[in-house]
């Protein structure tokens, strides 16, 4: 693992180490619903490789991006389903 | 087989024939709708739900006002799952030249008491953010709606079923012999019914019952995105749609986008006739896409969720086939709407019921004669 960075999850600073997936910082950090579905009900990853689709967070204010596929970097804005804005659910 | 015969026998369950069902079956009628496959399906299932006035034609704007107008008068009653949403239409110009168009949409509507107003370049900027800068204006409609086709459908058979009518699916209408015909199930079963009429609203599949019928399929492909809430208020149309959507030929497409209740974006729209091959045609969804990127740039950034291709009905001049058809005693034609099936579904209901009572339809059907005569249909353009 790289160097320890800072990223903001929901308004939260948090450690992470650069380069892991971001997905795995997620649940490392306690998110439970990255997103939510159609219905309100939470969602969170199965697959960890980019297939399910169902581990999506908004990240510098785009929706939708699987966390799966994405390595950490500082100071990237994560908005998941499980913060204020209920992330894609707006 | 249930005992007694059927009033009216209606082939066909996509939201037209479901709504010729609801409307006999409200005037008493024994009512029995017979589908190949299930209620809402074909080209029902495919369509992107615009209830919208549309203005080619004198008797297409008449059948349209109408036709809205009772969809206006059911949104209290539509279930939620029916996602009926007062959206309106922006049909957008893109340059100066169009406004004239604009203009002349706007006296034609105001003709027929539809509200819509022109809007100039930054109050569209307003409206939609997200369009790009530099388009001319556009023509805001704001009755207009949008709603998801196959619940509408499934709501029309419902309240059909409770005043008594019975619906059956997964029943093919092999042959129409007058006021006979022969079904058979895909369980297997093979039988005649015979009715007091019988109402031909199989869609794209009518002239393989009632020959001599002239639609043809016009393929179209639609595509959804994730949920993006705010990225759009309005169905968006490039007012070239009224050019390229309305003529027999070669493959075109233009920019519709329509905002869904649940945050996603449907995106069209294209028209192509090559058969009924049902395949998406990558390079034309290209285009399409290519060509609603031209007037949202933020699209590109969207994720899509799934592409896929229906068949519009579609008739040489542009009319649906509504009435009586001359060469057979006992059958009416409800087909041929094309791109308007939904919009068109309630009206068509209402002026069959009314042809089959023996009422004077509330408008004059003669521009929808099933029988009139028209332009020979256009050759597959073989694209």
């Amino acid at each position: 693992m790289g160097e320890s960075v800072e990223i903001v999850v929901d308004g939260e600073r948090v450690r992470v180490s650069e380069g892991m997936t971001l997905a795995s910082a997620l649940m490392d950090a306690g998110v439970i619903a990255f997103r939510v579905s159609v219905s309100g009900a939470p969602r969170a990853p199965i697959c960890g490789m980019g297939s399910c689709f169902e581990c999506r967070v908004t990240v510098n204010g785009r929706q939708h991006q699987r966390s799966c596929l994405i390595p950490c970097a500082e100071g990237m804005v994560v908005e998941t389903g499980s913060g204020a804005g209920r992330g894609d659910a707006e | 087989m249930p005992s007694g015969q059927p009033d009216v026998l209606i082939v066909g369950a996509g939201v037209v024939g479901a709504a010729c069902a609801l409307a006999l079956a409200r005037e008493g009628a024994r009512v029995l709708v017979i589908d190949a496959d299930f209620v809402g399906g074909g080209s029902t299932a495919a369509a992107m739900g615009h209830l919208v006035v549309m203005d080619d034609s004198e008797p297409e704007l008449q059948l349209t006002a109408y036709s809205r107008q009772l969809w206006s008068e059911l949104s209290e009653e539509l279930p939620q799952e029916c996602e009926d949403e007062r959206r309106g239409t922006l049909w957008v110009a893109s340059a100066p030249e169009e406004m004239d168009a604009v203009r002349e949409k706007r006296e034609r509507y105001a003709r027929h008491g539809i509200a819509a107003e022109v809007v100039d370049e930054r109050t569209l900027a307003e409206m939609e953010p997200h369009l790009r800068r530099g388009l001319a204006g556009a023509l805001h409609v704001p009755d207009d709606c949008v709603l998801y086709p196959p619940a509408a459908a499934r709501y029309f058979a419902d309240r059909a079923r409770e005043l008594g009518a019975e619906v059956r699916e997964q029943c093919m209408a092999e042959s129409v012999d007058g006021r006979t015909v022969r079904i058979s199930e895909r369980a297997g079963a093979e039988y005649l019914v015979s009715a007091g009429a019988v109402v031909n609203a199989a869609g794209i599949d009518s002239p393989r019952l009632t020959p001599g019928l002239q639609i043809i399929p016009r393929k179209g492909q639609l595509l959804i995105t994730d949920r993006y809430p705010g990225l759009c208020g309005c169905q968006i149309v490039e007012l070239g749609y009224l050019h390229s959507a309305h003529t027999l030929g070669g493959a075109s497409v233009a920019f519709n986008v329509q905002p869904r209740a649940t945050g996603q974006l449907l995106i069209g729209s294209s028209r192509e006739l090559v058969g009924r091959d049902p395949e998406v045609n990558r390079e034309l969804l290209g285009s399409m896409l290519e060509r609603a990127i031209e007037f949202m740039p933020v699209l590109a950034r969207c994720n899509a969720t799934r592409a896929w291709t229906g068949f519009r009905p579609a008739t040489p001049d542009a009319l649906p086939l509504i009435g009586p058809w001359e060469g057979a005693e006992g059958v009416w034609i409800a087909a041929g709407h094309e791109g308007l099936g939904i919009t068109m579904a309630p009206g068509t209901g209402a002026l069959i019921a009314d042809s089959i009572m023996g009422r004077t339809p509330a408008i004059d059907l003669a521009p929808f004669a099933p029988g009139r005569s028209m332009p020979a249909a256009a050759e597959p353009a073989g694209l």
